[in-house]
């Protein structure tokens, strides 16, 4: 039972490693030689991390962590209060309805409904943000769930590898 | 093993529903309160300091870089830095010199005309901690805030001329707009012909856009901006930019006008909060135009 309880815990803590490593990967600045039209390309990483830790533990990852994460990442960018969280929850909530169908899909399944998902999550920024009156809509917006699906793979099979070296259950 | 820790295998669907509505509300009326209210202004802050590790964090690479640049720059390179540098102190030193009479006298000319305005500011150097990582976005964040004494609206330039000014302050950093972002306007001066015009950002870096400059205004290319010190935010007569293309189109009233910011937006590290002594108020220059707000959004 103690081992169990541990195990619990420094699953925890895991989990939210990866989370706040996708928020400095949110927020990292790129170096001077990259051109600046390249920065709509950063996927949403936080999302990406909150999607693969809902497929594999549902019972453990959640609305309210991904609602959590959502607050951390607006106090991050500077953007509304609720705006992230509110995207996260979304999200969160269609991924924890269909987990297990998600599980049977191969990993490039996987990433169109990614692909839908951070569509969604793009969505949801841009018309809080036209209702607070700040941007115009264009395509560019999409560019960022794009290469999140592209990457994908790899976020998957790493998050995976880390889960299964560390055992989080 | 205790009941509890039994895994369902299947999640409750109205679990999720309730959740999902219950946070999905919650975050609206948080939205709703951040935008209409500063009710959530102090836990941002609090917030804000929590996540200045993930900050930090990702700043790491670039400093690191510059870190590893240092240790194998050459002795010799560092000494003709050293050189370059300890003769360019010599000359700003002079040019300091010759500022200090032309200030002192400056305010003594003022002093004779009744004036308030005085040309002397403290400023606070502060060092460039984060980048808004949202192309459309010009925002930085710096490693100065409250405990510093930065307040809201404080100007901030570099060694070249204005940066922006700060929208947002916590305890130990604060987030500057740059005068390039779409929100941003400062009003400016003319420095050959003395024209008021207001330039906005254009949400691209390094470009600026003269709003409402009629077609027979007197302007051309090369022109420098300087910060005309209406609307009290912004101190009067800092550098602003160069007017980089001018452009008269036949059937429209306004003429299409562009500058290039001083500052090196996209460029400097360190930058300098000024504190103004006294808040210029040339009140006949305020009461004849009748423009003065210097911030859009």
């Amino acid at each position: 039972m103690i081992a169990v309880a541990d195990n619990r815990t420094g699953g925890l803590v895991i989990i939210w490693i990866t989370i706040v490593a996708g928020m400095v990967l949110a927020v990292v600045p790129m170096p001077q030689f990259v051109p600046l039209e390249l920065g709509f390309l950063r996927p949403d990483w936080v999302a990406m991390v909150l999607v693969y830790w809902i497929i594999a533990l549902p019972h453990r990852v959640g609305i309210p962590t991904a609602w959590l994460a959502g607050i951390a990442v607006d106090v991050l960018l500077g953007s509304l209060i609720g705006q992230h969280a509110l995207a996260y929850v979304l999200i969160a909530y269609v991924v924890a309805s269909l987990y297990q169908r998600l599980r049977m899909f191969s990993v490039w399944q996987q990433a169109t409904v990614l692909f839908a998902l951070l569509g969604l999550n793009q969505l949801v920024g841009f018309w809080i943000e036209s209702i607070a009156g700040l941007t115009d809509w264009s395509l560019w917006y999409l560019l960022p769930a794009l290469s999140g699906a592209f990457l994908w793979p790899w976020v998957f099979l790493m998050l995976r590898s880390i889960r299964r070296t560390v055992g989080v259950t | 093993m205790e009941v509890n820790q039994i895994k369902s295998l299947f999640l409750e669907e109205t679990t999720l529903g309730y959740q999902m509505l219950g946070l999905g509300v919650l975050s609206v009326v948080l939205m709703f309160m951040d935008h209409a209210t500063s009710w959530l202004d102090g836990s941002r802050s609090a917030l804000t300091i929590a996540l200045t590790p993930v900050v930090v964090t990702a700043d790491l690479p670039n400093r690191s870089a510059r870190g590893i640049q240092d240790i194998f720059s050459s002795r010799e390179d560092l000494r003709g830095r050293i050189n370059e540098l300890e003769s360019e102190l010599i000359f700003l030193r002079v040019k300091t010199e010759k500022m200090a009479a032309l200030t002192a006298e400056n305010n003594r000319l003022r002093g004779l005309l009744g004036s308030a305005a005085k040309l002397q500011d403290n400023v606070l150097v502060a060092e460039l901690i984060g980048v808004n990582p949202d192309p459309e976005e010009q925002e930085v964040v710096i490693d100065k805030g409250s405990e510093d004494s930065v307040f809201l609206g404080q100007p901030v330039l570099d060694s070249r001329g204005l940066v922006g000014q700060v929208v947002e302050v916590s305890a130990f950093n604060s987030r500057v707009l740059l005068i390039s972002d779409e929100r941003h306007s400062v009003p400016v001066q003319v420095l050959r012909s003395n024209l008021r015009l207001i330039a906005r950002g254009t949400g691209i870096d390094q470009q600026l856009e003269l709003l409402h400059v009629n077609s027979t205004a007197d302007i051309k290319v090369g022109d420098q901006l300087l910060s005309s010190g209406l609307g009290n935010r912004f101190p009067v007569g800092y550098p602003v930019g160069v007017v980089a293309k001018v452009d008269y189109k036949p059937g429209k009233p306004f003429a299409e006008v562009l500058a290039k910011p001083n500052a090196q937006l996209d460029r400097s590290r360190h930058v300098l909060l000024v504190f103004t002594e006294s808040r210029i108020a040339e009140e006949e220059t305020n009461a004849t135009s009748g423009k003065g707000d210097d911030r859009g959004g």
